[in-house]
């Protein structure tokens, strides 16, 4: 996907570009544009390291066990066909807390591990199970508690309060999973 | 609002201090996974910066967000995050590469900043969670997943622009 998108902006950008007598301003573009990206790499270093450490306390202190649990009786409702002491509703509710907490690179080995225990339960081969399906939609709507990544780069561009989103994010992430959920569960038959 | 970083972390050290976690030894291993994941990161983010850059200095971005400005405007909707709602769904370092061109442009503090950055931070990669999850275990018929996820991306992007609104 992502070669298709790649190749597409460069030949447009190009073919326009020299089109429209921007020419001079693409040669600028490159040069800048791979000047500016490592900067923000570095700009971004510090903020990025300083979380991924603070999350991993979090992450051994047990925190998504605990997060987990509070969570269970919402995760109970939603996937009626998993039965109650499942594996299955483990590696969700393990999945969940992770990505709460930001942690995606957590989150997803058990996202694939619930995933793996979900088509144990399916009837079809190759047809997604109503629980396969909500719990897809689920991990494609972002919950997060600490959007790290858009805070810090907030920051790294001068941001004079780079967390104030965050009631936005709440409630704009719960909209939307809900509007997921809700047409999902409506779209079954 | 900004106390809740510092307050976030020592309520999380507290937390880990209670359940007898090696600190620091925890805090060293983590930021190691965070320099793996900006490695990992970077030649996607210097790629697509390159190629966004390109593309705004050809004039094209300019172009489209004219031809789309009536329809975002009836909306209320910024036109500047017309593209980066687009791509949200398709390529997660595509629209990073997107929202640093708009904190760039106009800034993070801007009304199109702050919008863009509610929806980077309530939205996911639609399209790759989907393969992912999917693909692992061979399921090709996703019935109404896609449907369902798009839509909450649309929700996102709507509601991103009235809480900013209402709260900011």
């Amino acid at each position: 996907m992502l070669n298709y998108i790649f190749g597409t902006i460069i030949i447009i950008s190009v073919v326009f570009g020299i089109a429209t007598g921007n020419g001079s301003n693409l040669a600028d573009a490159v040069i800048d544009g791979a000047k500016d990206s490592v900067s923000l790499l570095t700009t971004m270093a510090g903020m990025m390291l300083l979380w991924s450490g603070i999350m991993e306390i979090a992450s051994r202190g047990g925190f998504t066990r605990v997060i987990g649990r509070a969570l269970s009786p919402v995760l109970k409702k939603l996937f009626k066909n998993v039965q109650k002491d499942s594996k299955a509703l483990d590696y969700i509710s393990m999945n969940v807390s992770a990505n709460l907490l930001g942690l995606g690179n957590a989150a997803t080995p058990f996202g694939l591990s619930a995933m793996g225990e979900l088509h144990k339960l399916n009837n079809s081969d190759e047809k997604a199970s109503d629980d396969m399906v909500t719990f897809v939609v689920m991990n494609t709507a972002s919950i997060q508690i600490m959007p790290t990544m858009v805070g810090t780069l907030r920051q790294s561009y001068g941001s004079s309060a780079p967390f104030d989103i965050l009631p936005c994010v709440w409630i704009s992430s719960a909209c939307a999973l809900t509007v997921g959920l809700a047409l999902s569960k409506l779209l079954r038959q | 609002m900004e106390i809740i970083m510092p307050l976030f972390i020592a309520v999380t050290v507290v937390f880990g201090w209670v359940k007898k976690v090696p600190l620091f030894d925890a805090f060293v291993a983590g930021a190691k996974d965070g320099i793996r994941v900006l490695i990992k990161i970077a030649p996607t983010l210097v790629g697509l910066i390159v190629a966004v850059d390109m593309l705004k200095a050809s004039g094209f971005t300019d172009m489209l967000c004219e031809m789309i400005t009536p329809l975002a405007d009836s909306f209320g909707f910024p036109k500047e995050i017309v593209p980066m709602v687009l791509l949200r769904p398709i390529s997660g370092g595509g629209s990073t590469a997107l929202l640093t061109n708009i904190y760039k442009d106009i800034g993070p503090d801007s009304f199109a900043g702050k919008v863009a950055s509610v929806l980077a931070g309530s939205t996911e990669t639609t399209f790759y969670a989907i393969a992912i999850y999917f693909g692992s275990v061979k399921v090709k018929k996703t019935r109404h997943t896609l449907i369902s996820a798009l839509a909450a991306d649309l929700t996102a992007a709507v509601t991103a622009v009235l809480t900013v609104r209402m709260f900011l």
